[in-house]
């Protein structure tokens, strides 16, 4: 079945000057569960939400260490995540192996943007089913950027990837400002919040479903591992028990009045003066026929 | 210092310049495994011929959190198999997030030594640390590849001077218990005991060898748990593990003569 | 390693071609007869045109390095005005004995290297350990191919507010300390540059340090047959590297005329 006459191949435009099949890869990281990074002076973090197919399974993974200087976060087809991540770590230790350098952040999300880029262009190729958010240190400090399958990578001071990740775009850009000279506590909160802004109506951020990954110095609930995390603040994952001070630190969500259909809240919102809901906000987010919650594919 | 005549046969045929791709950088490591902790030593001399290179070349590396690994040989081998196998060791880290137990990386490298075994890494390795049953333990393995767990192990330039003096205070060899005393085992001694065998067999080699000498670095891993006042009592720095609470692993340094 | 750069990367033996005039006089294949390993497969090389010793030192303000400007044709001095040391970037220096058409092509490579790093532009700039990590990885791929690049070199450095000094040579052995020599200058200038720096590396102004290594590189000249009393002397420091240009040493023979066999008495 075909969306368009231009849609089978990648390496054809379509007439408006489109290449379908890019773009559909686009879908695929949209249909992955969010994830958020954001960065101040002295850290960098990422936030995910995990999924889990069902009470029986695990949750899957979101987060990546590829070296002690650079993690990252997935968004969409995790077994092509699998691929960039074991590349990354190759182009990781080639650098310690030939220079003894930690490898420079931009020119490894280089490296993985030029190798997408291939995939947009030559025949007989697919392009990566998975967006990534990329934290990671050099001399110039930290540093957040994305990738995505169309062959870009862009830095941010704070973004957000997957499913409904626009509303926690919109968390981040109204609070970005405060972000530059947040405590790591702080920011992680505003982490958790955006977060929660992707979370379907029922659904609450737990030590269950949530990853949070860090570089950067320890803060004040890690002082236990102080010594293992070194001066720089080496990339680790948080998950299970350990985050639970951090969902604790979160505020309560402000809840708008009870109502009873989606235009009635955005017509009390707009009596309030206040910006549309997010739901309405971003109509053109999912997939139509709504997100498969359960797709065990998809990070 | 006469210039050799050469050889009637060595006139007449071709000439053959061979390049030799080994050196041999002197210096010395060892190692003794106690019940509950394993000590690991190298000094920082590197020689060649009658020339100190350096004086402060470090022979001996922490891997794991419970790992610790002295090589000793051609220095370029050395430090091109040492990065070979910290970056293995990542990548176990990377597949099973967790960091790789002693044995496994004991026979790591005694496939990536064999691996070359027609092209050797000119290098004599001693693995030492903690097991995952928590007892102390030594590998030693020779260039090629072939290795076992024993209780202590001297390679290197004193080899030769160091290790009978092992066989005799660790494994009590020619040694007979007094009547009615228990029999000797091997690999129960006491930490303080063995760290002052580990400096006494370097400063004596420092005294009869011309490439033993300048500094001396002893690793303590010690198992988790294990009381580590002694070890810090003689001044000795932590390194910081990757998991608290788990093995710890202590630097000793001490000077040895410089002549 | 020796000052013969001949013998570099062969079985210690200093029975044969004791005052190394190869190429003029062919040099004898030496060692054990029937050593296994060294009759493997075999490469057949040496070098031609040879530079002897190199010098460097960490002082306070950086390190200091110094080169003759001599490359002999075995025991002919073939060419008396040639550059031993040579930059690399804003921050580092190489200097080199042994082959020196192997030096020209390490140079080749790491003006290449440079050259690469700078068209990405984004402020990442390769430091001195750095070019010697990866100097290092390439005389020792060379060296495991049995096809070595045939010097002996000393990498130097200033960056960030630090030194650095570095050894490395045609098997890949490498070493750091804080005064360093090759070739001849390993048994003659190394002990009188210890004896000048360890201890002062933080302390010893550009004055003492380029006293020290002038006095160095005259006693190299009066006892080195293989140097010439025109040399280099370079810096690297916070201001970036600096070249200086060749000059020379007062040197004082008189004496000789007293020596049995060189002056003129005959007996």
């Amino acid at each position: 079945m075909f969306r368009n006459t231009y849609d089978s191949d990648n390496t054809v435009f379509s007439p408006q000057g489109r290449l379908h099949q890019v773009e559909y890869a686009l879908e695929a990281v949209k249909q992955g569960s969010a994830a958020v990074g954001m960065r101040s002076k002295t850290h960098a973090v990422l936030l995910a939400l995990k999924r889990s197919s069902g009470e029986l399974a695990s949750y899957q993974q979101k987060m990546f260490r590829i070296d002690d200087h650079v993690g990252i976060a997935i968004a969409g087809l995790t077994s092509d995540a699998r691929v960039l991540s074991n590349f990354m770590r190759q182009q990781a230790m080639a650098s310690k192996m030939t220079f003894n350098r930690p490898v420079p952040v931009n020119r490894l999300v280089s490296a993985i943007a030029d190798r997408a880029q291939v995939n947009t262009q030559e025949y007989g190729r697919r392009p990566y089913g998975v967006g990534l958010l990329v934290i990671g240190q050099d001399q110039s400090g930290p540093h957040l950027y994305e990738f995505s399958p169309a062959g870009n990578s862009y830095e941010y001071y704070a973004m957000s990837i997957g499913a409904r990740s626009q509303s926690a775009k919109t968390y981040l850009e109204k609070h970005f400002e405060l972000f530059e000279n947040a405590s790591l506590e702080d920011l992680i909160r505003h982490g958790l919040h955006a977060l929660r802004e992707t979370l379907q109506q029922d659904k609450e951020l737990t030590i269950h479903n949530t990853s949070i990954g860090i570089l950067g110095p320890a803060g004040v609930n890690e002082q236990a591992n102080i010594a293992s995390l070194g001066k720089e603040g080496v990339f680790r994952i948080l998950e299970g028990e350990v985050i639970q001070p951090y969902l604790d630190s979160m505020q309560p969500k402000e809840v708008p009045a009870p109502v009873t259909s989606v235009a009635a809240a955005a017509a009390a919102a707009a009596a309030a003066g206040a910006p549309a809901a997010p739901a309405a906000e971003a109509p053109a987010e999912e997939m139509p026929g709504g997100l498969p919650d359960d797709d065990v594919n998809m990070g | 210092m006469a210039l050799a005549q050469p050889l009637y046969a060595d006139q007449h045929r071709p000439i053959q310049h061979q390049f030799n791709p080994y050196a041999e950088n002197g210096g010395t490591i060892l190692a003794i495994a106690g019940k509950d902790f394993s000590v690991i030593a190298g000094d920082t001399r590197q020689t060649e011929g009658y020339s100190i290179q350096t004086r402060y070349a470090p022979k001996v590396f922490k891997l794991t959190d419970r790992a610790v690994l002295a090589v000793n040989g051609f220095q370029a081998d050395c430090s091109t198999f040492v990065k070979k196998v910290k970056q293995r060791i990542e990548w176990y880290r990377h597949a099973h997030s967790k960091q790789m137990p002693l044995k496994a990386i004991a026979r790591m490298i005694q496939g990536m030594l064999y691996g070359k075994r027609f092209f050797p890494y000119y290098t004599y390795n001693i693995l030492g640390g903690i097991e995952e049953d928590g007892t102390g333990a030594v590998y030693s393995f020779d260039p090629v590849g072939s290795y076992e767990r024993e209780a202590c192990r001297a390679a290197g330039a004193a080899s030769s001077l160091i290790q009978p003096f092992l066989d005799n205070q660790i494994y009590f060899k020619n040694q007979t218990p007094a009547p009615g005393a228990a029999p000797f085992e091997p690999g129960n001694l006491p930490m303080d005991t063995v760290l002052s065998i580990v400096i006494d067999s370097f400063t004596s080699a420092t005294e009869r060898h011309i490439e033993v000498g300048d500094g001396l670095e002893m690793f303590v891993v010690v198992a988790p748990g294990r009381d580590v006042a002694g070890v810090q009592s003689l001044g000795a720095e932590e390194l910081p593990a990757l998991t608290p609470e788990g093995e710890r692993i202590f630097v000793l340094r001490r000077d040895l003569k410089k002549d | 390693m020796d000052h013969f750069p001949l013998s570099w990367g062969r079985p210690r033996n200093d029975a044969v071609d004791l005052y190394s005039t190869y190429p003029v006089n062919e040099r004898q294949r030496h060692g054990p007869k029937n050593d296994a390993f060294t009759d493997g497969v075999q490469h057949t090389q040496q070098p031609i045109v040879t530079g002897t010793s190199v010098l460097a030192i960490k002082y306070k303000d950086g390190i200091m390095m110094a080169a003759d400007c001599l490359a002999s044709y075995g025991s002919l001095a073939r060419f008396k005005d040639i550059s031993r040391l040579h930059s690399v970037g804003q921050y580092t220096l190489i200097g080199a004995g042994g082959d020196m058409s192997d030096f020209q092509y390490l140079q080749h490579l790491l003006d290449d290297l440079m050259i690469e790093e700078y068209t990405s532009e984004d402020g990442h700039k390769l430091g001195p350990d750095e070019i010697y990590h990866y100097l290092s990885q390439v005389m020792y791929a060379r060296r495991s191919k049995m096809n070595p690049l045939w010097n002996s070199l000393l990498v130097g450095g200033f960056k960030d507010g630090k030194s650095f000094v570095g050894y490395v040579d045609l098997l890949g052995t490498t070493y750091t300390a804080s005064t360093l020599a090759t070739g001849y200058g390993a048994y003659i200038a190394q002990p009188l540059l210890r004896r000048a720096v360890e201890g002062r590396e933080t302390t010893m102004t550009e004055e003492e340090a380029r006293a020290i290594i002038q006095e160095c590189m005259k006693v190299l000249f009066y006892r080195d047959a293989r140097s010439l009393n025109k040399f280099q002397i370079a810096t690297v420091t916070e201001r970036g590297v600096q070249i200086g240009d060749a000059i020379s040493s007062e040197t004082e023979w008189s004496f000789a005329e007293k020596i049995r066999g060189y002056g003129s008495q005959t007996q």
